[in-house]
């Protein structure tokens, strides 16, 4: 059918159109992400004209099959002709960013606000912001809702009345009578005010703005203080007082926990946007109320942001306010009721310590590391540990190691294994820190205990250590003290014990180098290709396999050939494959 | 959106179920209607005033506003120990006020209702509090209850009390039960606790009947908090309840339907389909769909259209509940209407009838079972059976599940026996049928693997031509070169989406159509 003509430039529509059109969803999805290939099939024009319409026209479909049509229209430009012709995307597009389908809907305006940044002005005049404004007044509200997301890409372009108008029609939006549109529009609301001119934004996006901060709902009023953070820094120091900080102070005391814990998130981004001076006299009392908030889901969210506010505190007054204002209320956080809020807070307090300088720290933060390393709840002395380096660099980790250790076994022996699991990845990161003397002495055995964890994952992780600490303490470390241990295992009458000294052996050789591998490792994998159990023998396979590239060729032909073929003639198909694939690998056959 | 993500989402996943033991334990803390901070009353001692039974009725109606404004003084029920003497006294007096309300007649003059709505926004307004559990499944977890009920329970029946008060009257509570108490009356629907969203049941029913004034507005709110549920937080513990009265409000629509109603139908209900927690409120769902297609039955075409739209790619459990919903459909259906859905209808449950899983299997051919559907599918037997025939004849020969070959074979006789010709017809074409299949979905790749070889000649050929020529001069090029060579396929072949090309497009043309 296809081609028959025998012009491969040129396929008969009918057949594209079958395609796109094909009963099965799958196969129109797969079509339709195809798209490009068949606009180019058709060239340029026929584009334009024939392909275009249809996908208008088809407009009634399953979302799945929406979604990537609206994807793939905002790189059409070039398969209908470049920028000059863009606009023939407009309808489509247009249908697409009126559906129901929320992800439809965005990924529709999506590719429109990438295709209006390829439209000449004129264009954009006559074609594009006609089209907003279509939508902008649309009956149903998910059409309302698109416009807001492409005022922003079309006023910059556009003569003085048309946005004047574009202006106007964003305020209808703000105080439309459906939460939903309103919702859209105060998430676009400081999108908006970076492309007005100042003037407006002082006369048109702060009215919008003090409406919607106390809108009905508080999923309006929420978003409104994502915009606060763009208008803030929009306006100049002097208006900020009278045109944003009123809103700001009632958001913080909202009688709806979701618009404070808002604010506590974009805590750091207002407090950059309003200035050292209004931080100082509002945002720290509101800081210190967020923090205190009856609410856990709010002070979890300000604990989040001690370190970053304390971090950006005027350099002049920083101290002082920590330690008179913060501090206080950080140690209450440190016995708080929530455990979410202890842990937001133990993984940021640690940062505290650079900003206080080592004898703050030493005299006021450690009593509180040293809580938190008490915990009751794993997490919290998890944040802790894995965030070590922060005091480290200022007090260094002696003054805490007597603490440190019994956390550090206990969260190691913790009946999660995702807990141990967690702990052992900072072990490398602690032995870093507390040296090799340190390490031997207290934490080694724990290293061993976990290579016969009962959990896989534990032993997976555990091998994986073992290879970080000997990249940290060097081979010669490792052979006297873990290469012994780890080959001991070899026979012990647990063979998933006996396999993780392979899968130790697979991860070690290459860290500890021909030598050690050749002299301790090979022997005692060798000999357990004797093993009883299958698994044992075609992981000895795939071990040869693994170490292989370390050893000479000598050794290879003289010592691994023999065993390997020796299992390529086992009884066990699996020991077999993989005997034969280290053969074929290593190039011994 | 953001406010959603609780902390907990922040950090590893990893301790959820501790994190959800410990919540179990501490259930019933939820409330967030204490606010010594943000509270307009500071929490103080309370002293009872002495009964209602007990004053001069001259005195009576004072006593019953000192009392009601003694209800407004909210307490902390997580603090277990403080209080208690006050929480005791206040309890008793709304015990009093309920009994007050519900059994004396000429008790509600003008002057109580803001007294009364005063009382009962102070007590019942609030921000629910975040959810304890933040993948809190409304289906396997134990929903936190609502601290303060003991108070809150009786400040509902009050409420109820008082709007059944055969003195209660409309016209002068609008002025107080308006817009803004109804919203956040609506807003409360979403509480955790079921004792309250049973309350707010009734109380909203009892409000939508009384004041007409409010109907549309009600409606149109709920309007506004199914599609936020539908399409941006896809969380609303109230679905079901705020269904269960609209399925009583659909019932007393007047005929014709509304456009308004029309289209609630089509961009709500049907939409709420998609909902992961459908199975929490399928069963009034239907029934709201069903009211609306016995009022009028022409909407039954859009129906089962917009199901088929939303039809479950990998929820089994959802897939039976669709067709549940289509037995409850077809049930009422009127046979003009049948022919217009059966095409595309009975494609959906010939592939529901081979599910490899054996209760979507098992539901669709249950169907067999009805005698009404069984009648319009014996009256449309020429349509039906063609459809229908290629999944049974290949399950009755291959599906693991011995019930349902058993089923199908019956399944099978029943249809036979209705049209034993064209059965007959259909089992010898059956191979040359499939055979047809297998060469176009050959015939398919091949046109795709050209299209593709085409597609990589020609960005070659733009590569070279990168520094001499501009993309859309190349490919003009081409498409000049097609015009002239082939001209009448320009006006042969059009997009239009009307026409068809292939009779098996057919249905799809029409939906393109719409």
């Amino acid at each position: 059918m296809a081609g028959a003509d025998g012009d491969d430039s040129l396929y008969p529509i009918a057949v594209l159109i079958d395609e796109l059109r094909n009963e099965d969803v799958q196969l129109r999805l797969n079509s339709i992400k195809k798209l490009s290939t068949i606009a180019l099939a058709l060239g340029v024009e026929r584009t334009r004209t024939e392909l275009l319409p249809f996908l208008t026209d088809t407009i009634y479909d399953e979302d799945e099959v929406l979604l990537a049509l609206a994807e793939q229209l905002g790189n059409f430009t070039m398969l209908v002709g470049g920028p000059e012709y863009v606009h023939c995307l407009l309808p489509p597009l247009e249908s697409l960013a009126t559906v129901e389908e929320t992800v439809v809907r965005d990924k529709a305006v999506e590719s429109l606000r990438k295709i209006s940044h390829e439209h000449s002005p004129v264009d954009l005049e006559v074609h594009f912001e006609p089209l907003v404004k279509r939508l902008a007044s649309g009956d149903w509200f998910t059409s309302r809702t698109s416009a807001c997301g492409l005022f922003s890409v079309c006023y910059p372009r556009v003569s003085s009345t048309v946005k004047a108008e574009i202006r106007q029609h964003f305020r209808n939006l703000c105080s439309d009578d459906t939460p939903m549109v309103r919702r859209a529009a105060a998430s676009k609301l400081g999108e908006f005010a970076k492309v007005l001119e100042l003037e407006y934004v002082k006369s048109d996006i702060i009215s919008l703005f003090t409406a919607l901060a106390s809108d009905e709902q508080d999923s309006v009023r929420l978003l409104a203080v994502e915009a606060c953070v763009s208008i803030a820094t929009l306006l100049p120091q002097e208006d900020l007082e009278t045109l944003v900080m009123p809103t700001l102070r009632q958001a913080a005391e909202d009688k709806s926990w979701r618009v404070r814990y808002m604010v506590a998130d974009k805590f750091s981004e207002l407090q950059k946007a309003v200035g050292p001076e209004i931080t100082k006299n509002d945002l720290v009392p509101a800081f210190q109320n967020l923090l205190k908030d009856c609410e856990a889901e709010v002070r979890a969210a300000a604990a989040n942001k001690v370190k970053e506010f304390c971090e950006n505190l005027p350099e002049d007054s920083r101290e002082t306010i920590i330690m008179t204002h913060i501090l206080p209320c950080v140690k209450e956080l440190v016995s708080d009721t929530n455990q979410h809020v202890k842990s937001a807070l133990a993984s940021v307090i640690m940062g505290l310590s650079t900003i206080l300088g080592k004898d703050n720290t030493i005299e006021h933060l450690l009593p509180l590391f040293l809580a938190q390393l008490k915990d009751e709840c794993p997490e919290v002395r998890l944040n802790i540990i894995s965030n070590l380096d922060c005091v480290n660099e200022v007090i260094g980790i002696r003054q805490l190691s007597q603490s440190l250790l019994p956390a550090i076994v206990e969260l190691a022996e913790d009946a999660k294994w995702r807990v141990r699991l967690a702990i052992i990845e900072y072990m490398p990161l602690l032995a870093g820190q507390l040296g090799v003397e340190f390490f031997d002495e207290k934490l080694n055995s724990l290293c061993m205990a976990w290579l016969v964890d009962h959990v896989y994952a534990i032993r997976e992780a555990a091998t994986c250590n073992l290879t970080k600490l000997v990249e940290k303490f060097g081979a010669e470390w490792a052979q006297n003290t873990i290469v012994p241990k780890v080959l001991g295992m070899a026979n012990d009458p647990n063979y998933l014990h006996r396999m993780t000294t392979l899968f130790c052996i697979n991860a070690l050789s290459e860290a500890c180098g021909q030598e050690i591998t050749t002299k301790h490792m090979l022997p005692v994998v060798l000999k357990m290709s004797n093993d009883q159990v299958a698994n044992v023998r075609f992981n000895v396979a795939k071990s040869l396999q693994k170490i292989g590239p370390v050893l000479d060729s000598n050794c290879l032909q003289a010592e691994v050939k023999p065993v390997l073929e020796k299992l390529a003639a086992d009884q066990d198909i699996d020991v077999k494959y993989f005997a034969q694939e280290a053969v074929s690998v290593l190039a011994l056959a | 959106m953001s406010s959603g993500i609780s902390a907990t989402e922040k950090v590893d996943g990893f301790t959820r179920k501790s994190v959800r033991k410990a919540q179990k334990q501490r259930k019933a803390q939820g409330s967030a209607q204490f606010r010594p901070q943000a509270g307009n009353l500071s929490p103080g001692e309370l002293s009872a005033l002495p009964q209602l039974r007990d004053a001069p009725s001259t005195e009576q109606q004072e006593l019953f506003l000192q009392k009601l404004h003694q209800c407004c003084m909210l307490f902390d029920f997580l603090d277990t120990v403080t209080d208690l003497k006050s929480k005791e006294i206040k309890r008793a007096t709304l015990n009093e006020l309920v009994e007050y309300v519900s059994t004396n007649r000429g008790v509600l003059v003008d002057s109580a209702y803001p007294e009364i709505i005063n009382m009962i926004s102070t007590n019942l307004f609030r921000t629910l509090p975040p959810s304890e559990n933040p993948d809190f499944d409304p289906e396997e977890d134990e929903p936190s209850l609502e601290a303060s009920w003991p108070h809150m329970q009786l400040v509902y029946e009050f409420l109820l009390r008082f709007l059944e008060n055969p003195d209660f009257q409309p016209s002068t509570a609008k002025r107080y039960i308006d817009q803004k108490f109804v919203l956040q009356l609506l807003e409360l629907f979403d509480s955790e606790d079921p004792r309250e969203r049973d309350f707010l049941k009734t109380i909203l029913h009892r409000i939508y009947g009384k004041f007409l004034g409010l109907r549309a507005f009600i409606r149109k709110q709920i309007n506004n908090f199914f599609l936020r549920f539908i399409y941006e937080t896809d969380h609303f513990n109230g679905v079901a309840e705020l269904l269960e009265i609209l399925g009583s409000i659909i019932n007393g629509f007047a005929l014709p339907l509304k456009a308004e109603h029309k289209q609630f139908l089509m961009k709500v209900l049907i939409p709420m389909h998609t909902a992961k927690g459908l199975a929490l409120f399928h069963a009034q769902l239907a029934y709201c769909v069903v009211q609306f297609l016995e009022k009028d039955p022409t909407l039954t075409e859009p129906v089962i259209r917009g199901l088929l739209k939303f039809w479950p790619k990998t929820c089994s459990q959802k897939e039976v509940m669709f067709l549940g919903e289509i037995e409850e459909v077809l049930d009422v259906i009127e046979p003009t209407q049948f022919k217009k859905i059966q095409e595309p209808l009975f494609k959906q449950i010939s592939k529901c009838v081979a599910s490899p899983h054996f209760q979507v299997a098992e539901r669709s051919l249950y169907f067999w079972n009805n005698e009404y559907i069984l009648s319009l599918i014996e009256e449309n037997i020429d349509k039906i059976l063609p459809i229908m025939f290629g999944s049974l004849y290949r399950i009755s020969k291959e599906h693991w599940n011995q019930t349902i070959v058993a089923l199908v074979y019956n399944v099978l006789k029943t249809l036979m026996e209705m049209n034993s010709k064209l059965f007959d017809e259909l089992t010898a074409s059956y191979k040359a049928d499939r055979q047809r299949e297998k060469k176009k979905e050959q015939e398919r790749e091949e046109l795709w693997k050209k299209l593709e070889e085409l597609r990589l000649s020609k960005i070659h050929r733009n590569q070279n031509n990168t520094h001499s020529l501009q993309n859309s001069s190349s490919n003009n090029n081409n498409n000049n070169n097609n015009g002239n060579r082939e001209p009448e396929d320009h006006s042969s072949l059009t997009f239009s989406s009307t026409d068809s090309i292939n009779p098996e497009t057919s249905m799809l043309n029409t939906q393109c159509a719409k």
